[in-house]
């Protein structure tokens, strides 16, 4: 049987529960992506109801249609120039008035609409009634009552919708008042007669004309600018000026803020219909967790307590699952390396490959935990609360309240810390976050901190040392954060207003399938960079240029004959100034593999006969290693301090470059995390070099 | 009545909203978030390092800066 197509948008405010209605609606059954351009995440999933096939699009939580934030611009963008055969409008009854200011803009556009009223039983339990049938009379469109957590309401939902693609939808525009009208009128008018095609808007042209007459008086700058590339004399222009000055001669306010004031009194006038209970909340719930929660006293220890529960959740549960993981691949290879001959094939294959996709699954634990933790904190409603605790503190560095979520988990691995910036909203406020991210001292640098504090400082003091680099990493972000926040990454910081939603309790498949599908984003996209250039850092150690010909040649393990060595050598101009030499370029350039690969590469550089300790020097079982270092790296207390700094700062490894591309969607972002990082940590090390040799050796 | 600013209310105590200054992305956020002249508010509590501010709306809660609070204008009774 051919069912007929319709094509459906959720729109809604943020924690209105439209993602577990949509979840429920599809059955879980949806694709995330994202949209082009942007990290705002794009869910498209299908329902089938009678002989329709819906496809429904889950459009990002707004509160309003002006295009300030990501998720408006690409809801504004869906709902226009994608052909929307109806909007379901999901509003959170217990916030109704907030929820019909955002229904009174989307009737604007003129698609036919259903609203679902999600969450009646809560709001029966606060003692407010919603009249559905007056709101329906209203709105002039259907209302229907729905439990999205329960599925309660939905065939009523999907026939509305239905009946609403096929009849015929009335329209009312709301009134705006006479003067504003006028100015409305004379806008439309002047855009129609210079506006032939339809471009490629989508929506009926009466309403588009009206739209883009509001949004023109309502000094919208996407509108403007679009506007501007297709009427380019300057009557529009002036028509719009005019209008601006009438309506500020008469009302003595400028259009802007006529027009939201009229759409708010117009959504309150229905809210005061419609409800049978108007009278301030009674405490809830919520309110008696927050008494505790968000207490002058208690707030910030307990904020601290479910941080460090998030860090370990992610990282010490995960522990188990990642040394598997690693187990199970360095099986694969000593099984490859016990059947298959020495050799290029064997080479590519055992430290190429799987030592890349072995790099790629690695992460996988970790991340899925944090999705989850992520997941747990959002749909709890804590994450907003996080915010508010914090924000204070990171105001100070030129960041955003929710800023701290990735930098801490940046202790244990900067991977998962760069996909938590999502929480951000602002671009500005996530870019400066994922750029200082990597300075704080992820896991897998802590070994090469241990090993080189063991081999030159006393045992007293070599957790001081090893902290105080952990502490340099948290003081260079935060003046880092404040650096480019008022240099590369310049413009107004975000006003931070925001909801603090009801607690609610988390539905556990919807978290799950969330988290599923994040980390099914990660191995596609990441890992496919990750595997690559793991083979091309496999290329640069395995290979040389041999001496008499020229060519290149298969020279596996013996790091100071590859090509890597002769980069380490290249580098030594740039390294010497540090007081490190070529055998450090070659050591750090291994480190951008992964920087636990450290370890290892100083192991093979220097034990050029017994190489037998190398897989115990990193369980911890430095002892060989250490002594070797202390021998032979040509080291000093100083230089070593300066080579840890520098492990510290510079270029994070490949996977966390990846994965910068992955969520910024460009080269560039990666492309100056990995440049700064580097002028960086050659600055930070310069002056401590020089600093140290003048105060201890002069 | 007196005429203030939200930031310059205490915990507990409630207002009307007269007017949001300032303009821009500012002001349009405010506004959109419920902020309208007409609505009523009531300062629930400070962030424990002292901002932002947490205010109770008419079904919701929201929390904003100091900085941004300065800008809503609300008329409230005196205290007794």
């Amino acid at each position: 049987m051919q069912r007929r197509e319709l094509t459906i948008a959720l729109a809604g405010n943020p924690n209105c529960g439209k993602t577990t209605l949509f979840n429920k609606l599809t059955g879980s059954r949806y694709h995330v992506g994202n949209y082009p351009g942007v990290t705002v995440e794009q869910k498209i999933g299908e329902v089938e109801f009678q002989e329709y096939r819906l496809k429904l699009i889950d459009l990002p939580g707004i509160y309003g249609l002006t295009a300030y934030s990501p998720d408006e611009v690409v809801a504004r963008n869906v709902l226009l120039k994608e052909k929307i055969d109806v909007v379901i409008n999901v509003v959170d009854a217990t916030s109704l008035e907030r929820g019909l200011n955002l229904t009174v803009q989307l009737k604007e556009l003129g698609i036919p609409m259903v609203l679902a009223l999600n969450m009646v039983d809560a709001a029966r339990e606060i003692g407010l009634t919603v009249d559905c049938t007056k709101l329906s009379q209203c709105l002039h469109f259907p209302a229907v009552p729905v439990v999205g957590t329960k599925g309660d309401g939905f065939p009523g939902l999907l026939q509305a919708v239905i009946r609403a693609a096929e009849g015929n939808s009335e329209f009312n525009h709301i009134f705006y008042g006479a003067e504003i009208e006028k100015a409305i009128n004379t806008v439309t008018l002047m855009i129609s007669e210079n506006l032939d095609v339809q471009y490629d808007w989508r929506i009926k042209e009466s309403f588009l004309l009206r739209w883009l007459a509001v949004k023109l008086l309502e000094s919208d700058r996407a509108v403007k600018a679009e506007i501007n590339t297709l009427i380019q004399d300057g009557k529009l222009e002036e028509a719009v000026q005019k209008g601006f000055r009438e309506v500020f001669r008469l009302l003595g306010k400028d259009p802007e803020a006529v027009i939201i004031n009229q759409r708010y009194s117009a959504a309150r006038k229905i809210f005061k219909g419609v409800v049978s209970e108007n009278k301030w909340k009674r405490i809830t719930v919520t309110e008696k967790i927050d008494k505790i929660i968000l207490n002058k006293y208690f707030g910030l220890p307990i904020f601290f307590v479910i941080m460090w529960i998030l860090f370990r959740l992610i990282f010490s549960l995960g522990g188990p699952f990642t040394n598997a993981i690693e187990w199970g691949f360095s099986s694969l290879s000593t099984l490859l390396i016990t059947f298959l001959p020495e050799g290029l094939f064997r080479s590519i294959l055992v430290d190429g490959i799987i030592g890349g996709v072995g790099g790629v699954i690695t992460f996988l634990p970790n991340i899925l935990l944090l999705f989850l933790g992520i997941a747990l904190l959002e749909s709890t409603g804590y994450m907003a609360r996080a915010a508010f605790i914090m924000d204070r503190m990171m105001t100070k560095a030129g960041l955003h309240g929710k800023s701290f979520i990735p930098m801490l988990l940046g202790f244990g691995c900067s991977i998962p810390a760069l996909m938590a910036t999502r929480i951000l909203e602002n671009p500005r406020d996530r870019i400066v976050t994922m750029l200082v991210v990597p300075l704080m001292s992820c896991g897998a640098r802590l070994p090469v901190y241990t090993l080189l504090a063991a081999a030159f400082f006393e045992t007293d003091i070599a957790g001081s040392v090893v902290f105080s680099i952990y502490v340099a990493g948290m003081i260079l972000a935060v003046i880092m954060a404040k650096v480019l926040r008022s240099s590369v990454v310049k413009g107004p910081s975000e006003p931070f207003i925001m909801e603090l939603p009801p607690y609610r309790l988390p539905v556990m498949k919807s978290v799950l399938i969330q988290m599923i599908n994040r980390a099914k984003m990660y191995l596609k996209k990441a890992g496919t960079v990750i595997l690559l250039a793991s083979i091309i850092i496999w290329f640069f150690f395995s290979f040389s240029f041999s001496g008499n010909k020229g060519l290149i040649q298969y020279y596996p393990a013996a790091p100071e004959k590859s090509i890597a060595g002769d980069i380490g050598h290249a580098l030594e101009p740039v390294l010497t100034p540090l007081g490190l030499d070529w055998k450090s370029g070659v050591v750090l350039l291994s480190g951008l593999a992964a920087k636990e690969v450290v370890v290892s590469t100083m192991g093979t550089l220097y034990s050029i006969q017994d190489n037998t300790d190398l897989s115990s020097a990193q369980d911890g079982s430095t002892n060989g290693l250490t002594q070797r270092v202390r021998e032979q790296s040509g080291l000093t207390p100083l230089t070593s301090y300066v080579f840890m700094l520098f492990v510290l700062i510079y270029i994070p490894c490949i996977s966390t470059v990846a994965v910068f591309h992955q969520e910024t969607g460009t080269w560039r972002w990666p492309l100056f995390l990995v440049g700064y990082t580097f002028a960086l940590a050659w600055i930070v090390c310069f002056v401590v070099y020089r600093g140290g040799l003048f105060l201890f050796y002069s | 009545m007196s005429s203030l600013t939200l930031k310059q209310l205490s915990p507990g105590q409630k207002g009307i909203v007269i007017d949001v200054r300032g303009d821009g992305i500012l002001r349009r956020r405010l506004l959109e978030m419920g902020l309208v002249p007409g609505s009523r508010v009531q300062v629930e509590r400070y962030a424990p390092l002292g901002d932002p501010v947490e205010i109770r709306m008419q079904g919701y809660f929201l929390t904003l800066r100091k900085e941004e609070a300065g800008m809503v204008e609300v008329a409230c009774k005196e205290e007794n």
